[in-house]
């Protein structure tokens, strides 16, 4: 892989599909069909999540199979937050993404110290040991989840209207992905492109390669804990299951098909997943089935996933 | 009082005996795919309850446990071989990433097509008569089942043990481990040696999956939380290694077990009830998490590295 270039109709084209996405609720709403929106919003913030993977796995090159400990994390500050009266998204949010990425941190200073397959499977583990602890925890509702009364107010308005709460998602989308753009265009991104590239060699030129990896890992996790705020106000609940590995799993499948290292990856890939899971399941209660054989089908056949159509590597 | 307290320690050392050494059935084939082949495999633990499921429908066939073990343990032979012959041979060579994506996708289809064939409620499966009840072991009851499969889980070690060390195709498998190029460069059928390992873990996941079917019950999902306690078995001992799965087990199965045991106990003597009741469920569940973290701080390759 080499350094992530936007191909040259890709602005335009993004900025295309923002102004759609603004005057999506209408539409639905004119056409009578408002439980989209609630779906539409999900899409959103599972594309923010899967981004925040994208960051960590497509331009880091850190193979982290426990990304969801971070998403369940954020989603449960949300959750206690509001059980203690703290509801004013502006505090809420931005608690949400500095407690994962602490949390993320902490990981990353353990994990990092590892290489390959450990590092896979040490990711897995710590993502296990937080759900086992949420899932334990009694005060936050243990195996049930902790339930939210309602939504965030942000700067005075209530998000509990449901297109209101899709502009709020929208916005940190779009917020997340420009600002993951310019990350990966600075001397930052170049930096951790470059340690996924050559380790050593970046070692040999004198870049603290550990550190660049920690805080690009507790970035990630920073973003994926502001993924998982949305998600808890969005369902009404913070469940452990939000931090199980196969939520984890299905991040990852996420930024696989829609491509690994590109800036719009995760964005597709939570697109095309999540929407592929609406239509099959309204044909089969057993849709687990038709998901994994289409799954190995992309592994086998199309192995670099859909947004490298989009977007140019230059070599 | 102080009598009690030593039998609670003995028969929970037991069970942790028990279940370091069903971990280790899995554990010996998932490091050996891992290290030999350099393949992740996701979906080990579908083995296992596919496995499970096998052995429980032949026992009810049969109409005894013992074939039905030995019936299941075969079928999940035939399925590993299969599944190693289409799919995993590609995956070989590949990345991880494609890997973990491949095998969890198995993952799905294996959950989905047990509920499909077993339906999504947990199957039943007896333990044979003889073996239901308890025995008296110095000056205490434990179940006759646990201890056959003590018994069971070290003739399965020692047998391993003797296969992998001192058998000549263990000779070659510990090669192929620890550098592939070179033995294939002498003339081993490395791609054969794959094949063999392959169906040899698969058959010890029904193994396992079946000896424990009677104790756990068998149904969906119960191959996942498996799966993580043996990849925790794995990096604490070292991908590769046997000696170091054989080790890591017998560790993650006795501190699992005596710390969900002992700890809450322990908690209550030296904390507040209140602060003890939270805290014990909550710290024995993460125990073998921050063991392995620890190990990992000291030894990031695990206890015994089988690279160099």
């Amino acid at each position: 892989m080499a350094f992530y270039r936007p191909a040259p109709y890709q602005k335009p084209l993004a900025i295309a599909l923002l102004l759609a996405m603004l005057v999506l609720p209408n539409v639905l709403t004119a056409f009578g069909q408002e439980f989209y929106i609630g779906f539409a919003t999900r899409i959103l913030i599972f594309a923010l999540a899967a981004s925040s993977l994208n960051l960590v796995l497509g331009f880091a090159g850190m193979f982290s199979l426990g990304h969801a400990a971070f998403f369940g994390t954020g989603a449960y500050v949300a959750a206690i937050c509001m059980a203690n009266g703290i509801n004013d998204a502006l505090l809420v949010f931005p608690l949400a993404m500095g407690v994962a990425g602490l949390f993320a941190l902490l990981v990353g200073a353990i994990s990092l110290r590892t290489r390959g397959v450990y590092f896979i499977m040490i990711t897995l583990a710590f993502g296990q040991m937080a759900y086992y602890l949420f899932v334990s925890a009694r005060t936050w509702g243990g195996d049930d989840g902790l339930p939210l009364v309602g939504r965030l107010n942000l700067a005075g308005f209530s998000l509990n209207d449901d297109a209101a709460f899709f502009y709020a998602a929208l916005a940190s989308l779009a917020m997340s992905i420009v600002f993951l753009g310019r990350l990966a265009d600075a001397r930052f991104g170049r930096v951790i492109q470059a340690i996924r590239e050559n380790e050593t060699r970046m070692e040999a030129l004198g870049y603290p390669v550990f550190r660049y990896r920690l805080i690009c890992f507790a970035l990630g996790g920073g973003l994926a804990g502001l993924a998982g705020a949305l998600l808890a106000n969005l369902t009404g609940l913070a469940s452990p299951n939000l931090l199980q590995w196969m939520q984890s799993g299905t991040l990852l499948v996420m930024v696989i098909i829609g491509g690994v290292g590109y800036l719009y990856g995760g964005m597709v890939g939570a697109l095309i997943l999540l929407c592929l899971e609406e239509v099959l399941a309204g044909f089969t209660l057993h849709w687990h089935i038709g998901l994994g054989l289409l799954l190995l089908g992309i592994v086998m056949f199309a192995p670099k996933g859909v947004a490298a159509l989009f977007g140019k590597q230059h070599g | 009082m102080q009598d009690e307290v030593t039998q609670l320690f003995l028969e929970q050392a037991l069970n942790g005996l028990q279940f370091g050494l069903m971990l280790f059935l899995l554990a010996a084939g998932l490091t050996l795919v891992f290290g030999i082949m350099d393949c992740i495999n996701l979906a080990h633990g579908s083995l296992y309850m596919v496995g499970a499921y096998l052995v429980a429908a032949a026992a009810q066939a049969a109409d005894s446990f013992w074939s039905g073990l030995g019936a299941g343990v075969a079928g999940a032979a035939i399925l590993g071989l299969l599944l190693e012959l289409s799919l995993f041979r590609q995956l070989y060579k590949r990345d991880h990433l494609s890997q973990v994506l491949a095998t969890f996708a198995l993952i799905l289809i294996a959950n989905e097509a047990v509920r499909i064939i077993w339906g999504a409620q947990p199957v039943m499966l007896n333990p044979p008569d003889a073996l239901s009840g308890p025995v008296e072991i110095v000056g205490f009851f434990y179940p006759a089942y646990r201890l056959v499969i003590i018994a069971f889980g070290l003739a399965v070690a020692g047998l391993l043990y003797l296969l992998v060390a001192k058998s000549r195709v263990g000779m070659w498998v510990r090669a192929g481990a620890s550098n592939r190029e070179m033995t294939e460069a002498l003339g081993i059928n490395v791609q054969g040696l794959f094949t063999a390992v392959f169906v040899f873990g698969a058959a010890l996941c029904a193994l396992a999956g079946g000896l424990l079917g009677p104790l756990l019950a068998v149904q969906v999902g119960m191959g996942e939380s498996v799966l993580i306690l043996a990849f925790v078995v794995i990096i604490i001992g070292g991908i590769g290694s046997i000696r170091g799965a054989l080790v890591g087990s017998l560790i993650v199965g006795s501190v699992d077990t005596l710390g969900r045991a002992l700890l809450p106990t322990l908690l209550r003597a030296t904390l507040p009830a209140d602060a003890a009741s939270t805290l014990g469920p909550a710290l024995a569940s993460i125990l073998i998490y921050l063991l392995m973290a620890g190990i990992l701080f000291f030894k990031p390759q695990g206890l015994f590295p089988a690279r160099a």
